[in-house]
């Protein structure tokens, strides 16, 4: 026989990288519908646009570095990434801030690495923080949602679609006041003279629990996450981890509801983009830490590091930073939590090329 | 005054403790291994057939202690020249062609019949791997055999051959699967 | 009964479509007596068997082919009667389809036994007697490895063996053989087994059978029920429980140390099969010439499992379950998990447990590997607690240090975490690649080790003979000098005495006879003739009645006298 033998197991399992991509994607429907129901078109038309510009840029640089290109467009990876992207960016982000973030995530953030399952940073969340680094003011405020009218009527929400598209291809073509306002962490972090009460009176964005419209896209993304978590698509470890440093460290430094307070742990677990993350960005594979152990830690890492970013640090959300400071740490925490193997008294953790022991 | 003295006082101070620390952790944590030239002679093949150009594998690790380039090992390969890199923290280069080409691991094979006994290729071969007297029919002891080609210039009626180690299931080995498209691709492109 | 057996989950483990159902239907049946069987000397781990039959000779069903040699060999017996045909390599059950040494036997039809001995009271003998039966039968483990099973029995002597595990999980998809051998020879495997108890005297005997075979649970608890230490446990059907350490986990909770045996935390394992194969060595006498395989797969018309002999011809029995050429993708000799593609030429051996006829529906060509995305799902199903995502990272850019760092040999091969590979990646065929780099630098080392210490000794040698050459140089240039100075002294003394040296020198040249070539010829002839005659007269001297012979020695006396004769007078004419 000239062939070469082919190796067992003969049998495969069904699974897929690419129905783990769809099931992802089909996970963040009800976030998108709510959001969609919320801040009108401008969601879609984030989604739609990243995608398009995602696709084109992976197809060319694969073709420059002279890869299949069907086979690898094929396996979604690229319209996950520009998917996550589009959600964090504020809905009806000008077109060209969509095209610089998508770039870069897909340029610097994974092909200059290797392309898929080499790069060390989570694409999206690099694409995200060059842009909200470059771009603080378009990337701070947030359109207002469909229902704040009726409490502030200085404020209306872009709801049509052309209005829309108006926004995102002719940035400055319509009125700049009245419909984009700051979000609820940004007014918690700002505050220092109100207590929590009094807050919730003057800013009625703030909502019953994390803001308006928030509190209820953050459930859809929860329950996205669930879907995924009962698919299998991932382990528990990294958004427990997550969920569960930042509800530790809110509660611990919550200040109560002073004018000193930092928020309570329902309010930072709602708000801004903690769900997102916890069940749609700490879950990415290729940059966090590998085993199960290791994923609950990479994910406390980032429940902590929001935390600190959000209350002492300069940015009113935390999520992108944090991931990528967690995703330097994974090698590191890959080293300190292999798994004990079978038939060994312990497991062989710690850097260094030391050679385990073989009897 | 008082200030710039205390300084200097502090300083010396602290250049003491830390000469201490340093001292103690040098005679502490000193690292007790062979000396350079058995870790090379350790990774070298022990072939003694002196494609690198010295006289057996020895002087050839005493050569590149002091300084020889380390990729003049064919027998050993690629493998070896990894080996000698990680140890001695230098760039691992390719084999030098120059001195020969990585081969399949061979054994010696005497042509038994045409054998006239004379001795010559038992007195080459580096680590005694042929057995035989004066007038007697030679042969190989294949497990003792380096392949490292001496014995075959040496004989008088050209009936050693070099063959490879034949293939059994029992030395048969899995190779790595095929490159995935991606490196594939990159080949092609090279 | 006791208190009830704790089972004890594994990590990780997978559920693939079992299709178990399809070959249980038939029982187990007796395929014809092939025409030639075909019988590797190595069936088993270790070192192939030694032939002790000739070319040509007529053998009897049963009778002795090959003994072991050493301990880790494994005796082989003709499965039928015949005559040995060649012997040499031939077709061989093994990935590569490289050809082994092996016995070429054909049938001649009878099917007569040899005289067989079968053992009456085993109760009475000791167990070094029976673990000697068992190796003289030529049993090695029928479940996968083959390790020859007389050796396992002794493996530890200093460990006592508390617990013996009878390993029925067999959790792999498709292979039914065990079930088989437990439904329908329930109470041979537990003679079998109770046999195993008198060598060993364990504790307690745990039969783990996977919950998917009620049948041979019921069957093997009837067969049962009089032994009180033997205790059948239905164990969670998850692949790969039936994986030996796997098994010891479930059952006891216990791991077996990482390189060690399960004998060092007082365990042993044997197969179903190989329980079966003790029963008929000691009872019936019968050494191992057959063995329970199921033929199996969506190519076959009638899937079925067979009493097959041992070097039956795979395509014999594909023949014999109705196979469709025109729909076979694939023939995987074992399981779906960790069977190997074979040749159709090759026979069964003693490890063969089942025979995969597999459709492209059933196995399909794996789609080209993706790069990892390092999703973790291997991790999650791996048995052994490894890391395959970092395993393959490593075994791509031969990483050997941390291939070893992160136990790639305690990888058992069960293949769990190519089968969930979203990435279809064949991280089996990685670890495998790499475990043999590893095995082969390993060895590598060992003989440059082994060289390094050779060409040393050598040096050491030559070293040593040049120092004697010299001491003997030396040695000899004293006495010559010494030789000298005693000559020059004596040489003094007579001048001082004035004797003449010209009457010295003619003294010594006559007593060194210079002879013409003449001379020379008749010494030769002379010679000739002498030792002629010697010859003649140690022949003589062998058969004193040769009447020949005593008339040549005659002759050659007389020839001899005439030649001595002839070159002293031709020296004496030159002295006068």
């Amino acid at each position: 026989m000239a062939m070469a033998p082919i190796s067992p197991p003969h049998a495969m399992g069904s699974n897929r990288t690419r129905t783990i991509m769809l099931q992802v994607l089909g996970a963040t429907l009800p976030g998108v519908a709510l959001l969609t129901w919320f801040f009108g078109w401008g969601t879609l038309i984030n989604i739609l646009l990243a995608s398009c510009f995602a696709l084109v840029i992976e197809a060319l640089i694969l073709h420059l570095r002279k890869r299949p290109v069907m086979f690898f467009l094929n396996d979604g990876s690229a319209l996950v990434t520009a998917w996550l992207l589009a959600l964090a960016l504020p809905p009806y982000s000008p077109w060209w801030l969509v095209l610089v973030a998508t770039g870069f995530a897909m340029v610097f953030g994974k092909h200059l690495y290797g392309g898929l399952g080499q790069n060390p940073f989570n694409p999206a969340m690099l694409g995200y923080a060059v842009v909200l680094v470059s771009f603080p003011v378009e990337m701070t405020s947030w359109p207002v949602w469909r229902g704040i009218e009726e409490l502030q009527p200085a404020l209306t929400p872009t709801l049509g679609l052309l209005e829309g598209l108006q926004r995102v291809f002719i940035p400055g073509s319509l009125p700049a006041d009245g419909w984009a306002t700051a979000t609820a962490l940004d007014v918690v972090r700002n505050n220092s003279a109100l207590t929590m009460a009094e807050l919730r009176a003057t800013e009625p964005a703030l909502g019953g629990m994390a803001g308006r419209a928030w509190e209820w896209v953050s459930l859809a993304w929860l329950a996205g996450g669930l879907f995924l978590l009962y698919k299998r698509i991932y382990s528990w470890h990294a958004p427990v981890g997550m969920l569960g440093a930042l509800a530790l460290m809110s509660l611990l430094f919550w200040n109560g509801d002073g004018s000193a307070s930092n928020g309570s742990p329902l309010f930072h677990l709602l708000g801004g983009a903690t769900m997102l993350g916890a069940f749609f960005i700490v879950t990415d594979p290729v940059s966090s830490a590998t085993s199960p152990r290791g994923r609950l830690v990479f994910g406390a890492g980032v429940g902590v590091l929001v935390y600190v970013i959000r209350v002492w640090g300069n940015y009113p959300d935390a999520v992108a930073f944090a991931v990528l400071l967690m995703n330097l740490c994974a090698p590191t925490i890959d080293y300190y939590t292999a798994p004990r193997t079978y038939g060994h008294a312990r497991a062989t953790r710690g850097m260094g090329k030391g050679q385990s022991e073989r009897h | 005054m008082g200030m710039v003295l205390t300084a200097v006082a502090v300083l010396l101070l602290l250049a003491l403790v830390f000469g201490a620390l340093l001292g103690y952790a040098a005679v502490r944590f000193r690292v007790e291994g062979d000396p350079i030239v058995d870790q090379i002679n350790a990774l070298l093949p022990q072939t003694q057939c002196g494609q690198c150009g010295f006289p057996g594998c020895k002087p050839y690790a005493e050569a590149i202690a002091n300084g020889e380039a380390i990729n003049k090992c064919p027998p050993g390969g690629e493998t070896t020249i990894q080996a000698l890199a990680d140890l001695l923290d230098v760039e691992a280069l390719p084999l030098d062609g120059e001195h020969g080409e990585e081969k399949p691991p061979m054994v010696a094979y005497i042509r038994e019949a045409e054998c006239i006994g004379c001795t010559k290729c038992i007195q080459a071969c580096p680590v005694d791997a042929i057995l035989g007297a004066a007038k007697q029919m030679h042969t190989v002891i294949v497990d003792e055999c380096t392949g490292c080609d001496l014995c075959v210039e040496p004989c008088p009626v050209d009936c050693i051959d070099m063959v490879p180690l034949p293939v059994t299931t029992r030395n048969w080995r899995w190779d790595m699967p095929p490159a995935p498209p991606l490196a594939a691709a990159e080949r092609g492109a090279a | 009964m006791t208190a009830q057996i704790r089972i004890h989950d594994i990590p990780g483990g997978i559920h693939p479509p079992e299709n178990k159902a399809q070959s249980t239907t038939r029982g187990v049946e007796q395929p014809p007596l092939p025409a030639r069987l075909i019988l590797p000397l190595l069936q088993h781990i270790g070192v192939p068997a030694e032939p002790v039959v000739k070319v040509g000779d007529h053998v009897l069903k049963g009778q002795l082919l090959a003994t072991a040699q050493g301990r880790f060999s494994c005796a082989l017996h003709a499965p039928t009667s015949g005559t040995i045909a060649e012997i040499g390599p031939a077709p061989y059950p093994h990935v590569s389809g490289l050809h082994e040494p092996a016995i070429v036997l054909d049938s001649d039809g009878e099917d007569r036994w040899v005289e067989l001995e079968p053992i009456a009271d085993y109760r009475a003998l000791d167990h070094v007697t029976l673990v000697e039966k068992l190796a003289a039968a030529g049993i090695s483990g029928m479940g996968g490895a083959g390790f020859p099973t007389a050796t396992k029995l002794l493996s530890r002597p200093d460990h006592r063996i508390e617990t013996l595990i009878i390993n029925g999980a067999e959790c792999e998809p498709y292979i039914t053989a065990d079930d088989m051998t437990m439904r329908h020879y329930p109470a041979q495997v537990v003679t079998g087994i109770e046999i195993l108890m008198h060598v060993l005297t364990p504790e307690q005997v745990l039969i783990g059978i996977e919950d998917n075979k009620p049948e041979a649970i019921a069957a093997m608890r009837e067969a049962a029920q009089h032994n009180p230490t033997i205790r059948v446990v239905p164990i969670p059907t998850k692949y790969p429980s039936g994986g030996e350490k796997q098994l010891i986990q479930i059952l006891t909770g216990r791991e077996v140390p990482s390189g060690g045996l399960p004998a060092d935390i007082g365990v042993l394992c044997q197969n179903t099969g190989t329980a079966l194969a003790v029963h008929d060595a000691v009872m019936l006498g019968r050494p191992l010439i057959s063995r329970v395989v199921t033929l199996t797969g969506g190519a076959l018309e009638r899937p079925t499992n067979v009493q097959a002999l041992i070097g039956t011809p795979i395509s014999e029995l594909l023949a014999f379950a109705g196979l469709q050429r025109e729909r076979l993708h694939r023939l995987v000799l074992g399981g779906p998990m960790m069977g190997f593609t074979v040749d159709p030429q090759a026979p069964i051996i003693k490890t063969s447990n089942c025979l995969l006829a597999a459709t492209e529906q059933e196995l399909p060509t794996p789609p080209p590997a993706l790069p990892c995305i390092r999703c973790g799902l291997c991790a999650e199903a791996c048995p052994a607690q490894l890391l395959p995502q970092q395993l393959h990272w490593f075994a791509l850019g031969k990483d050997y240090p941390q291939l070893q760092r992160y136990n790639l040999f305690d990888c058992i091969e069960c293949g769990a975490c190519a089968y969930v590979c979203p990435s279809s990646i064949p991280l089996v065929q990685y670890f495998r690649a790499g475990k043999g780099e590893i095995r082969a630098i390993e060895q590598q080392h060992t003989k440059a080790e082994q060289s390094r210490v050779r060409y040393e000794q050598r040096l050491e040698r030559l070293q040593r003979e040049a120092e004697q050459r010299e001491r003997d140089r030396q040695a000899r240039a004293e006495k010559a000098a010494r030789a000298k100075a005693a000559r020059e002294a004596r040489e003094a003394q007579e001048q001082q005495t004035g004797a003449a040296t010209e009457p010295d020198l003619a003294r010594v040249k006559a007593r060194i006879p210079t002879l013409s070539p003449e001379q020379k010829q008749l010494k030769i002839a002379a010679a000739t003739a002498r030792m002629a005659l010697q010859k003649a007269q140690k022949q003589l001297n062998a058969n004193p009645d040769n009447s020949d012979l005593q008339a040549q020695v005659v002759q050659l006396e007389q020839a001899h006298a005439e030649a001595q004769q002839a070159f002293e007078q031709a020296t004496s004419q030159e002295d006068t």
